[in-house]
């Protein structure tokens, strides 16, 4: 019975994504629960503190060198913050929009995931006609899709800051709007010029080309560097977190939400950030592919791999949002539009300029004229 | 004298941002490298971390107000109540002792408060009773940790105060006064 069920295509299909979708979905909260881990270890380690030390369920202190050591190293502070969210009081003031105060969160959080859909975290795990891609929706329009999609996570802030009917929630509101606006644009543009050389939209199909031809960043180190920073600015991460930035607006867009409600802004900021994080390895860094490593997996054993390649390479890039966080102080706000209007978006049309002169005239080349 | 600070124009390369990110990952990578190995402030200066190791409180420091004995063991609040007044978030609150109430327990003094509380949840510890009290009977001690389980617990009572204040013998008022009054006794009067 199961043996019919199963070689029907479509059936194959849906039972794959599902297992697909439920793995990537735990893995990502995981490292989102772990990212504030580290985050809080890294910021505290840069200003000669020692960060979270003391969380421990009861009998973890019982197990000999091991048990303190995971403690010092603060592996049950997630857990432990995780069960406070819950636990915690969800406060609605009388004051708000009910409706969207009560669906902005989910806004903020939902885009965040989405992205990820179209991500190829692997090559694939066996060889033959019937390998499984190690992406769950292998879209031929993948980059689009994404940038739609992230798009709609200012809509989530925006809401949360209208919606939260106060002054500095507003405030913060207007602002992650008119940054988010600006900031898209340089960063749509600046992949441009990665699709005019690889001539695709799919992002499978970028990382085999950047597995058979070196990295992107060799042959895009601009737009790469307008991607890097946008995406800092996509991500609402400091120096450009202005819709937050505590010091002046309390909380900006999250002032008034508390519990659950706020932990899931604070998730889809970290999602957002796996998700950016992602999208540059697979569109700069050569995705799952090493230099010596470009094939396509064979077997389960070398697409495992790939996978771990992939994921040591998002990790660097999370250490590295997390690192400039703890260094960088707030830019000021009309800086920020400043930089993206007047530097970013001229850089990055000039680069798209080039880079089809450039193209055509190898191409011109090629052709021997 | 004014002292011209000279501002040079930023250098292109300056401007573009790319020299201060580098030094600033340089600094940060530095202090990230220390505390991996093993270096933190706390250790280096001998002292340990908070709740095994009482944080060292310095002299001056504004805790929480208590109310203080004198030298002999005697209240030294004449419930003049003017802390009550000046309490900016009106964390006290005292009972004074009525026409015939108690007297005081000291001489120099007409009346003690028959009850007199702090609410420890309002108080902001800004030292203005401190400052006001005319019978220094009343001072920011280095208490700094407070807790309790209800809002009633955190109600400070005369007892209480009077306990954590404990005797105060630094400053002597009376004592002083009835120096100062005996040496205006013997007149001319000795300067100091
Ligand atoms: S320290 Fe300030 S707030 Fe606290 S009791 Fe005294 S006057 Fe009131
Ligand atoms: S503590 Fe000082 S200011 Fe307050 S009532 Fe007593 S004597 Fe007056």
């Amino acid at each position: 019975m199961f043996e019919t069920l199963f070689s029907d295509p479509t059936v194959q299909f849906i039972a794959f994504s599902t297992v697909k979708i439920l793995v990537v979905f735990g893995v990502v909260m995981t490292f989102v629960a772990y990212a504030v881990l580290v985050e809080r270890k890294v910021s505290a380690f840069i200003q000669d503190r020692v960060g979270p030390n003391r969380t421990a369920p009861p009998f973890v202190m019982k197990i000999p060198v091991i048990g303190p050591f995971l403690v010092r190293c603060g592996i049950f502070q997630p857990m432990a913050d995780g069960l406070k969210f819950i636990l915690k009081e969800d406060f609605t003031p009388d004051y708000v929009r009910k409706v969207y105060f009560w669906l902005a969160p989910a806004i903020a959080v939902i885009p965040a995931f989405l992205t990820l859909a179209v991500i190829p975290f692997g090559s694939q795990l066996s060889a033959g006609p019937g390998a499984q891609k190690m992406v769950i929706a292998d879209l031929n329009v993948g980059i689009l899709y994404t940038f739609g999609i992230v798009s709609l996570g200012v809509y989530g802030i925006v809401l949360a800051g209208w919606s939260s009917n106060s002054k500095y929630p507003f405030l913060g509101g207007i602002r992650s709007s008119a940054q988010m606006i600006s900031y898209e644009l340089a960063m749509g543009m600046s992949v441009v010029a990665v699709f005019l050389v690889v001539g695709d939209l799919n992002l499978g199909k970028i990382v085999r080309f950047q597995a058979e031809h070196g990295w992107m960043i060799l042959y895009q180190p601009v737009a790469f560097l307008l991607f890097l920073v946008s995406a800092f600015a996509e991500t609402n991460r400091l120096p450009f977190d202005m819709p937050e930035s505590e010091s002046e607006l309390v909380g900006g867009y999250h002032t008034e939400y508390s519990s659950m409600k706020f932990a899931l802004f604070f998730l889809g900021e970290y999602a957002n950030m796996i998700a950016s994080s992602a999208m540059m390895v697979t569109l700069f860094l050569g995705g799952w592919s090493l230099p010596f490593l470009g094939e396509p997996a064979g077997s389960l054993w070398g697409g495992l791999l790939h996978l771990g390649i992939f994921v040591a390479k998002m990790l660097v890039m999370l250490v590295v949002f997390i690192w400039v966080r703890w260094m960088l102080p707030r830019f000021r706000y009309d800086q920020l539009m400043d930089l993206g209007w007047r530097r970013f978006i001229p850089l990055a049309l000039a680069n798209i300029v080039v880079t089809a002169l450039v193209l055509a005239l190898v191409d011109g080349w090629g052709k021997g004229t | 004298m004014t002292k011209v600070v000279d501002r040079k124009p930023l250098s292109f390369y300056e401007r573009t941002y790319v020299p201060a990110l580098w030094e600033g990952l340089k600094v940060t990578a530095r202090h990230f490298k220390r505390s991996v190995q093993g270096h933190n402030t706390a250790k280096e200066l001998g002292e340990g971390y908070y709740p095994e190791v009482p944080w060292r409180v310095s002299e001056g420091y504004r805790g929480a107000p208590y109310l203080v004995r004198d030298q002999d063991g005697h209240t030294k609040c004449v419930s003049c109540q003017l802390c009550e007044f000046v309490c900016p978030p009106k964390a006290i609150r005292i009972t004074p002792p009525g026409p015939d109430g108690p007297p005081a327990d000291r001489p120099n003094a007409e009346k003690m408060p028959r009850e007199f509380e702090i609410n420890m949840l309002r108080c902001i510890f800004c030292g203005l009773c401190q400052e006001v009290c005319p019978e220094e009977a009343i001072f920011l001690e280095d208490h700094y940790s407070l807790t309790g389980l209800t809002r009633e617990e955190m109600v400070f009572d005369k007892e209480r105060l009077l306990k954590l204040g404990g005797v105060h013998a630094g400053t002597q008022k009376w004592k002083n006064k009835l120096e100062e009054a005996a040496a205006q006794e013997s007149f001319p009067v000795a300067t100091h």
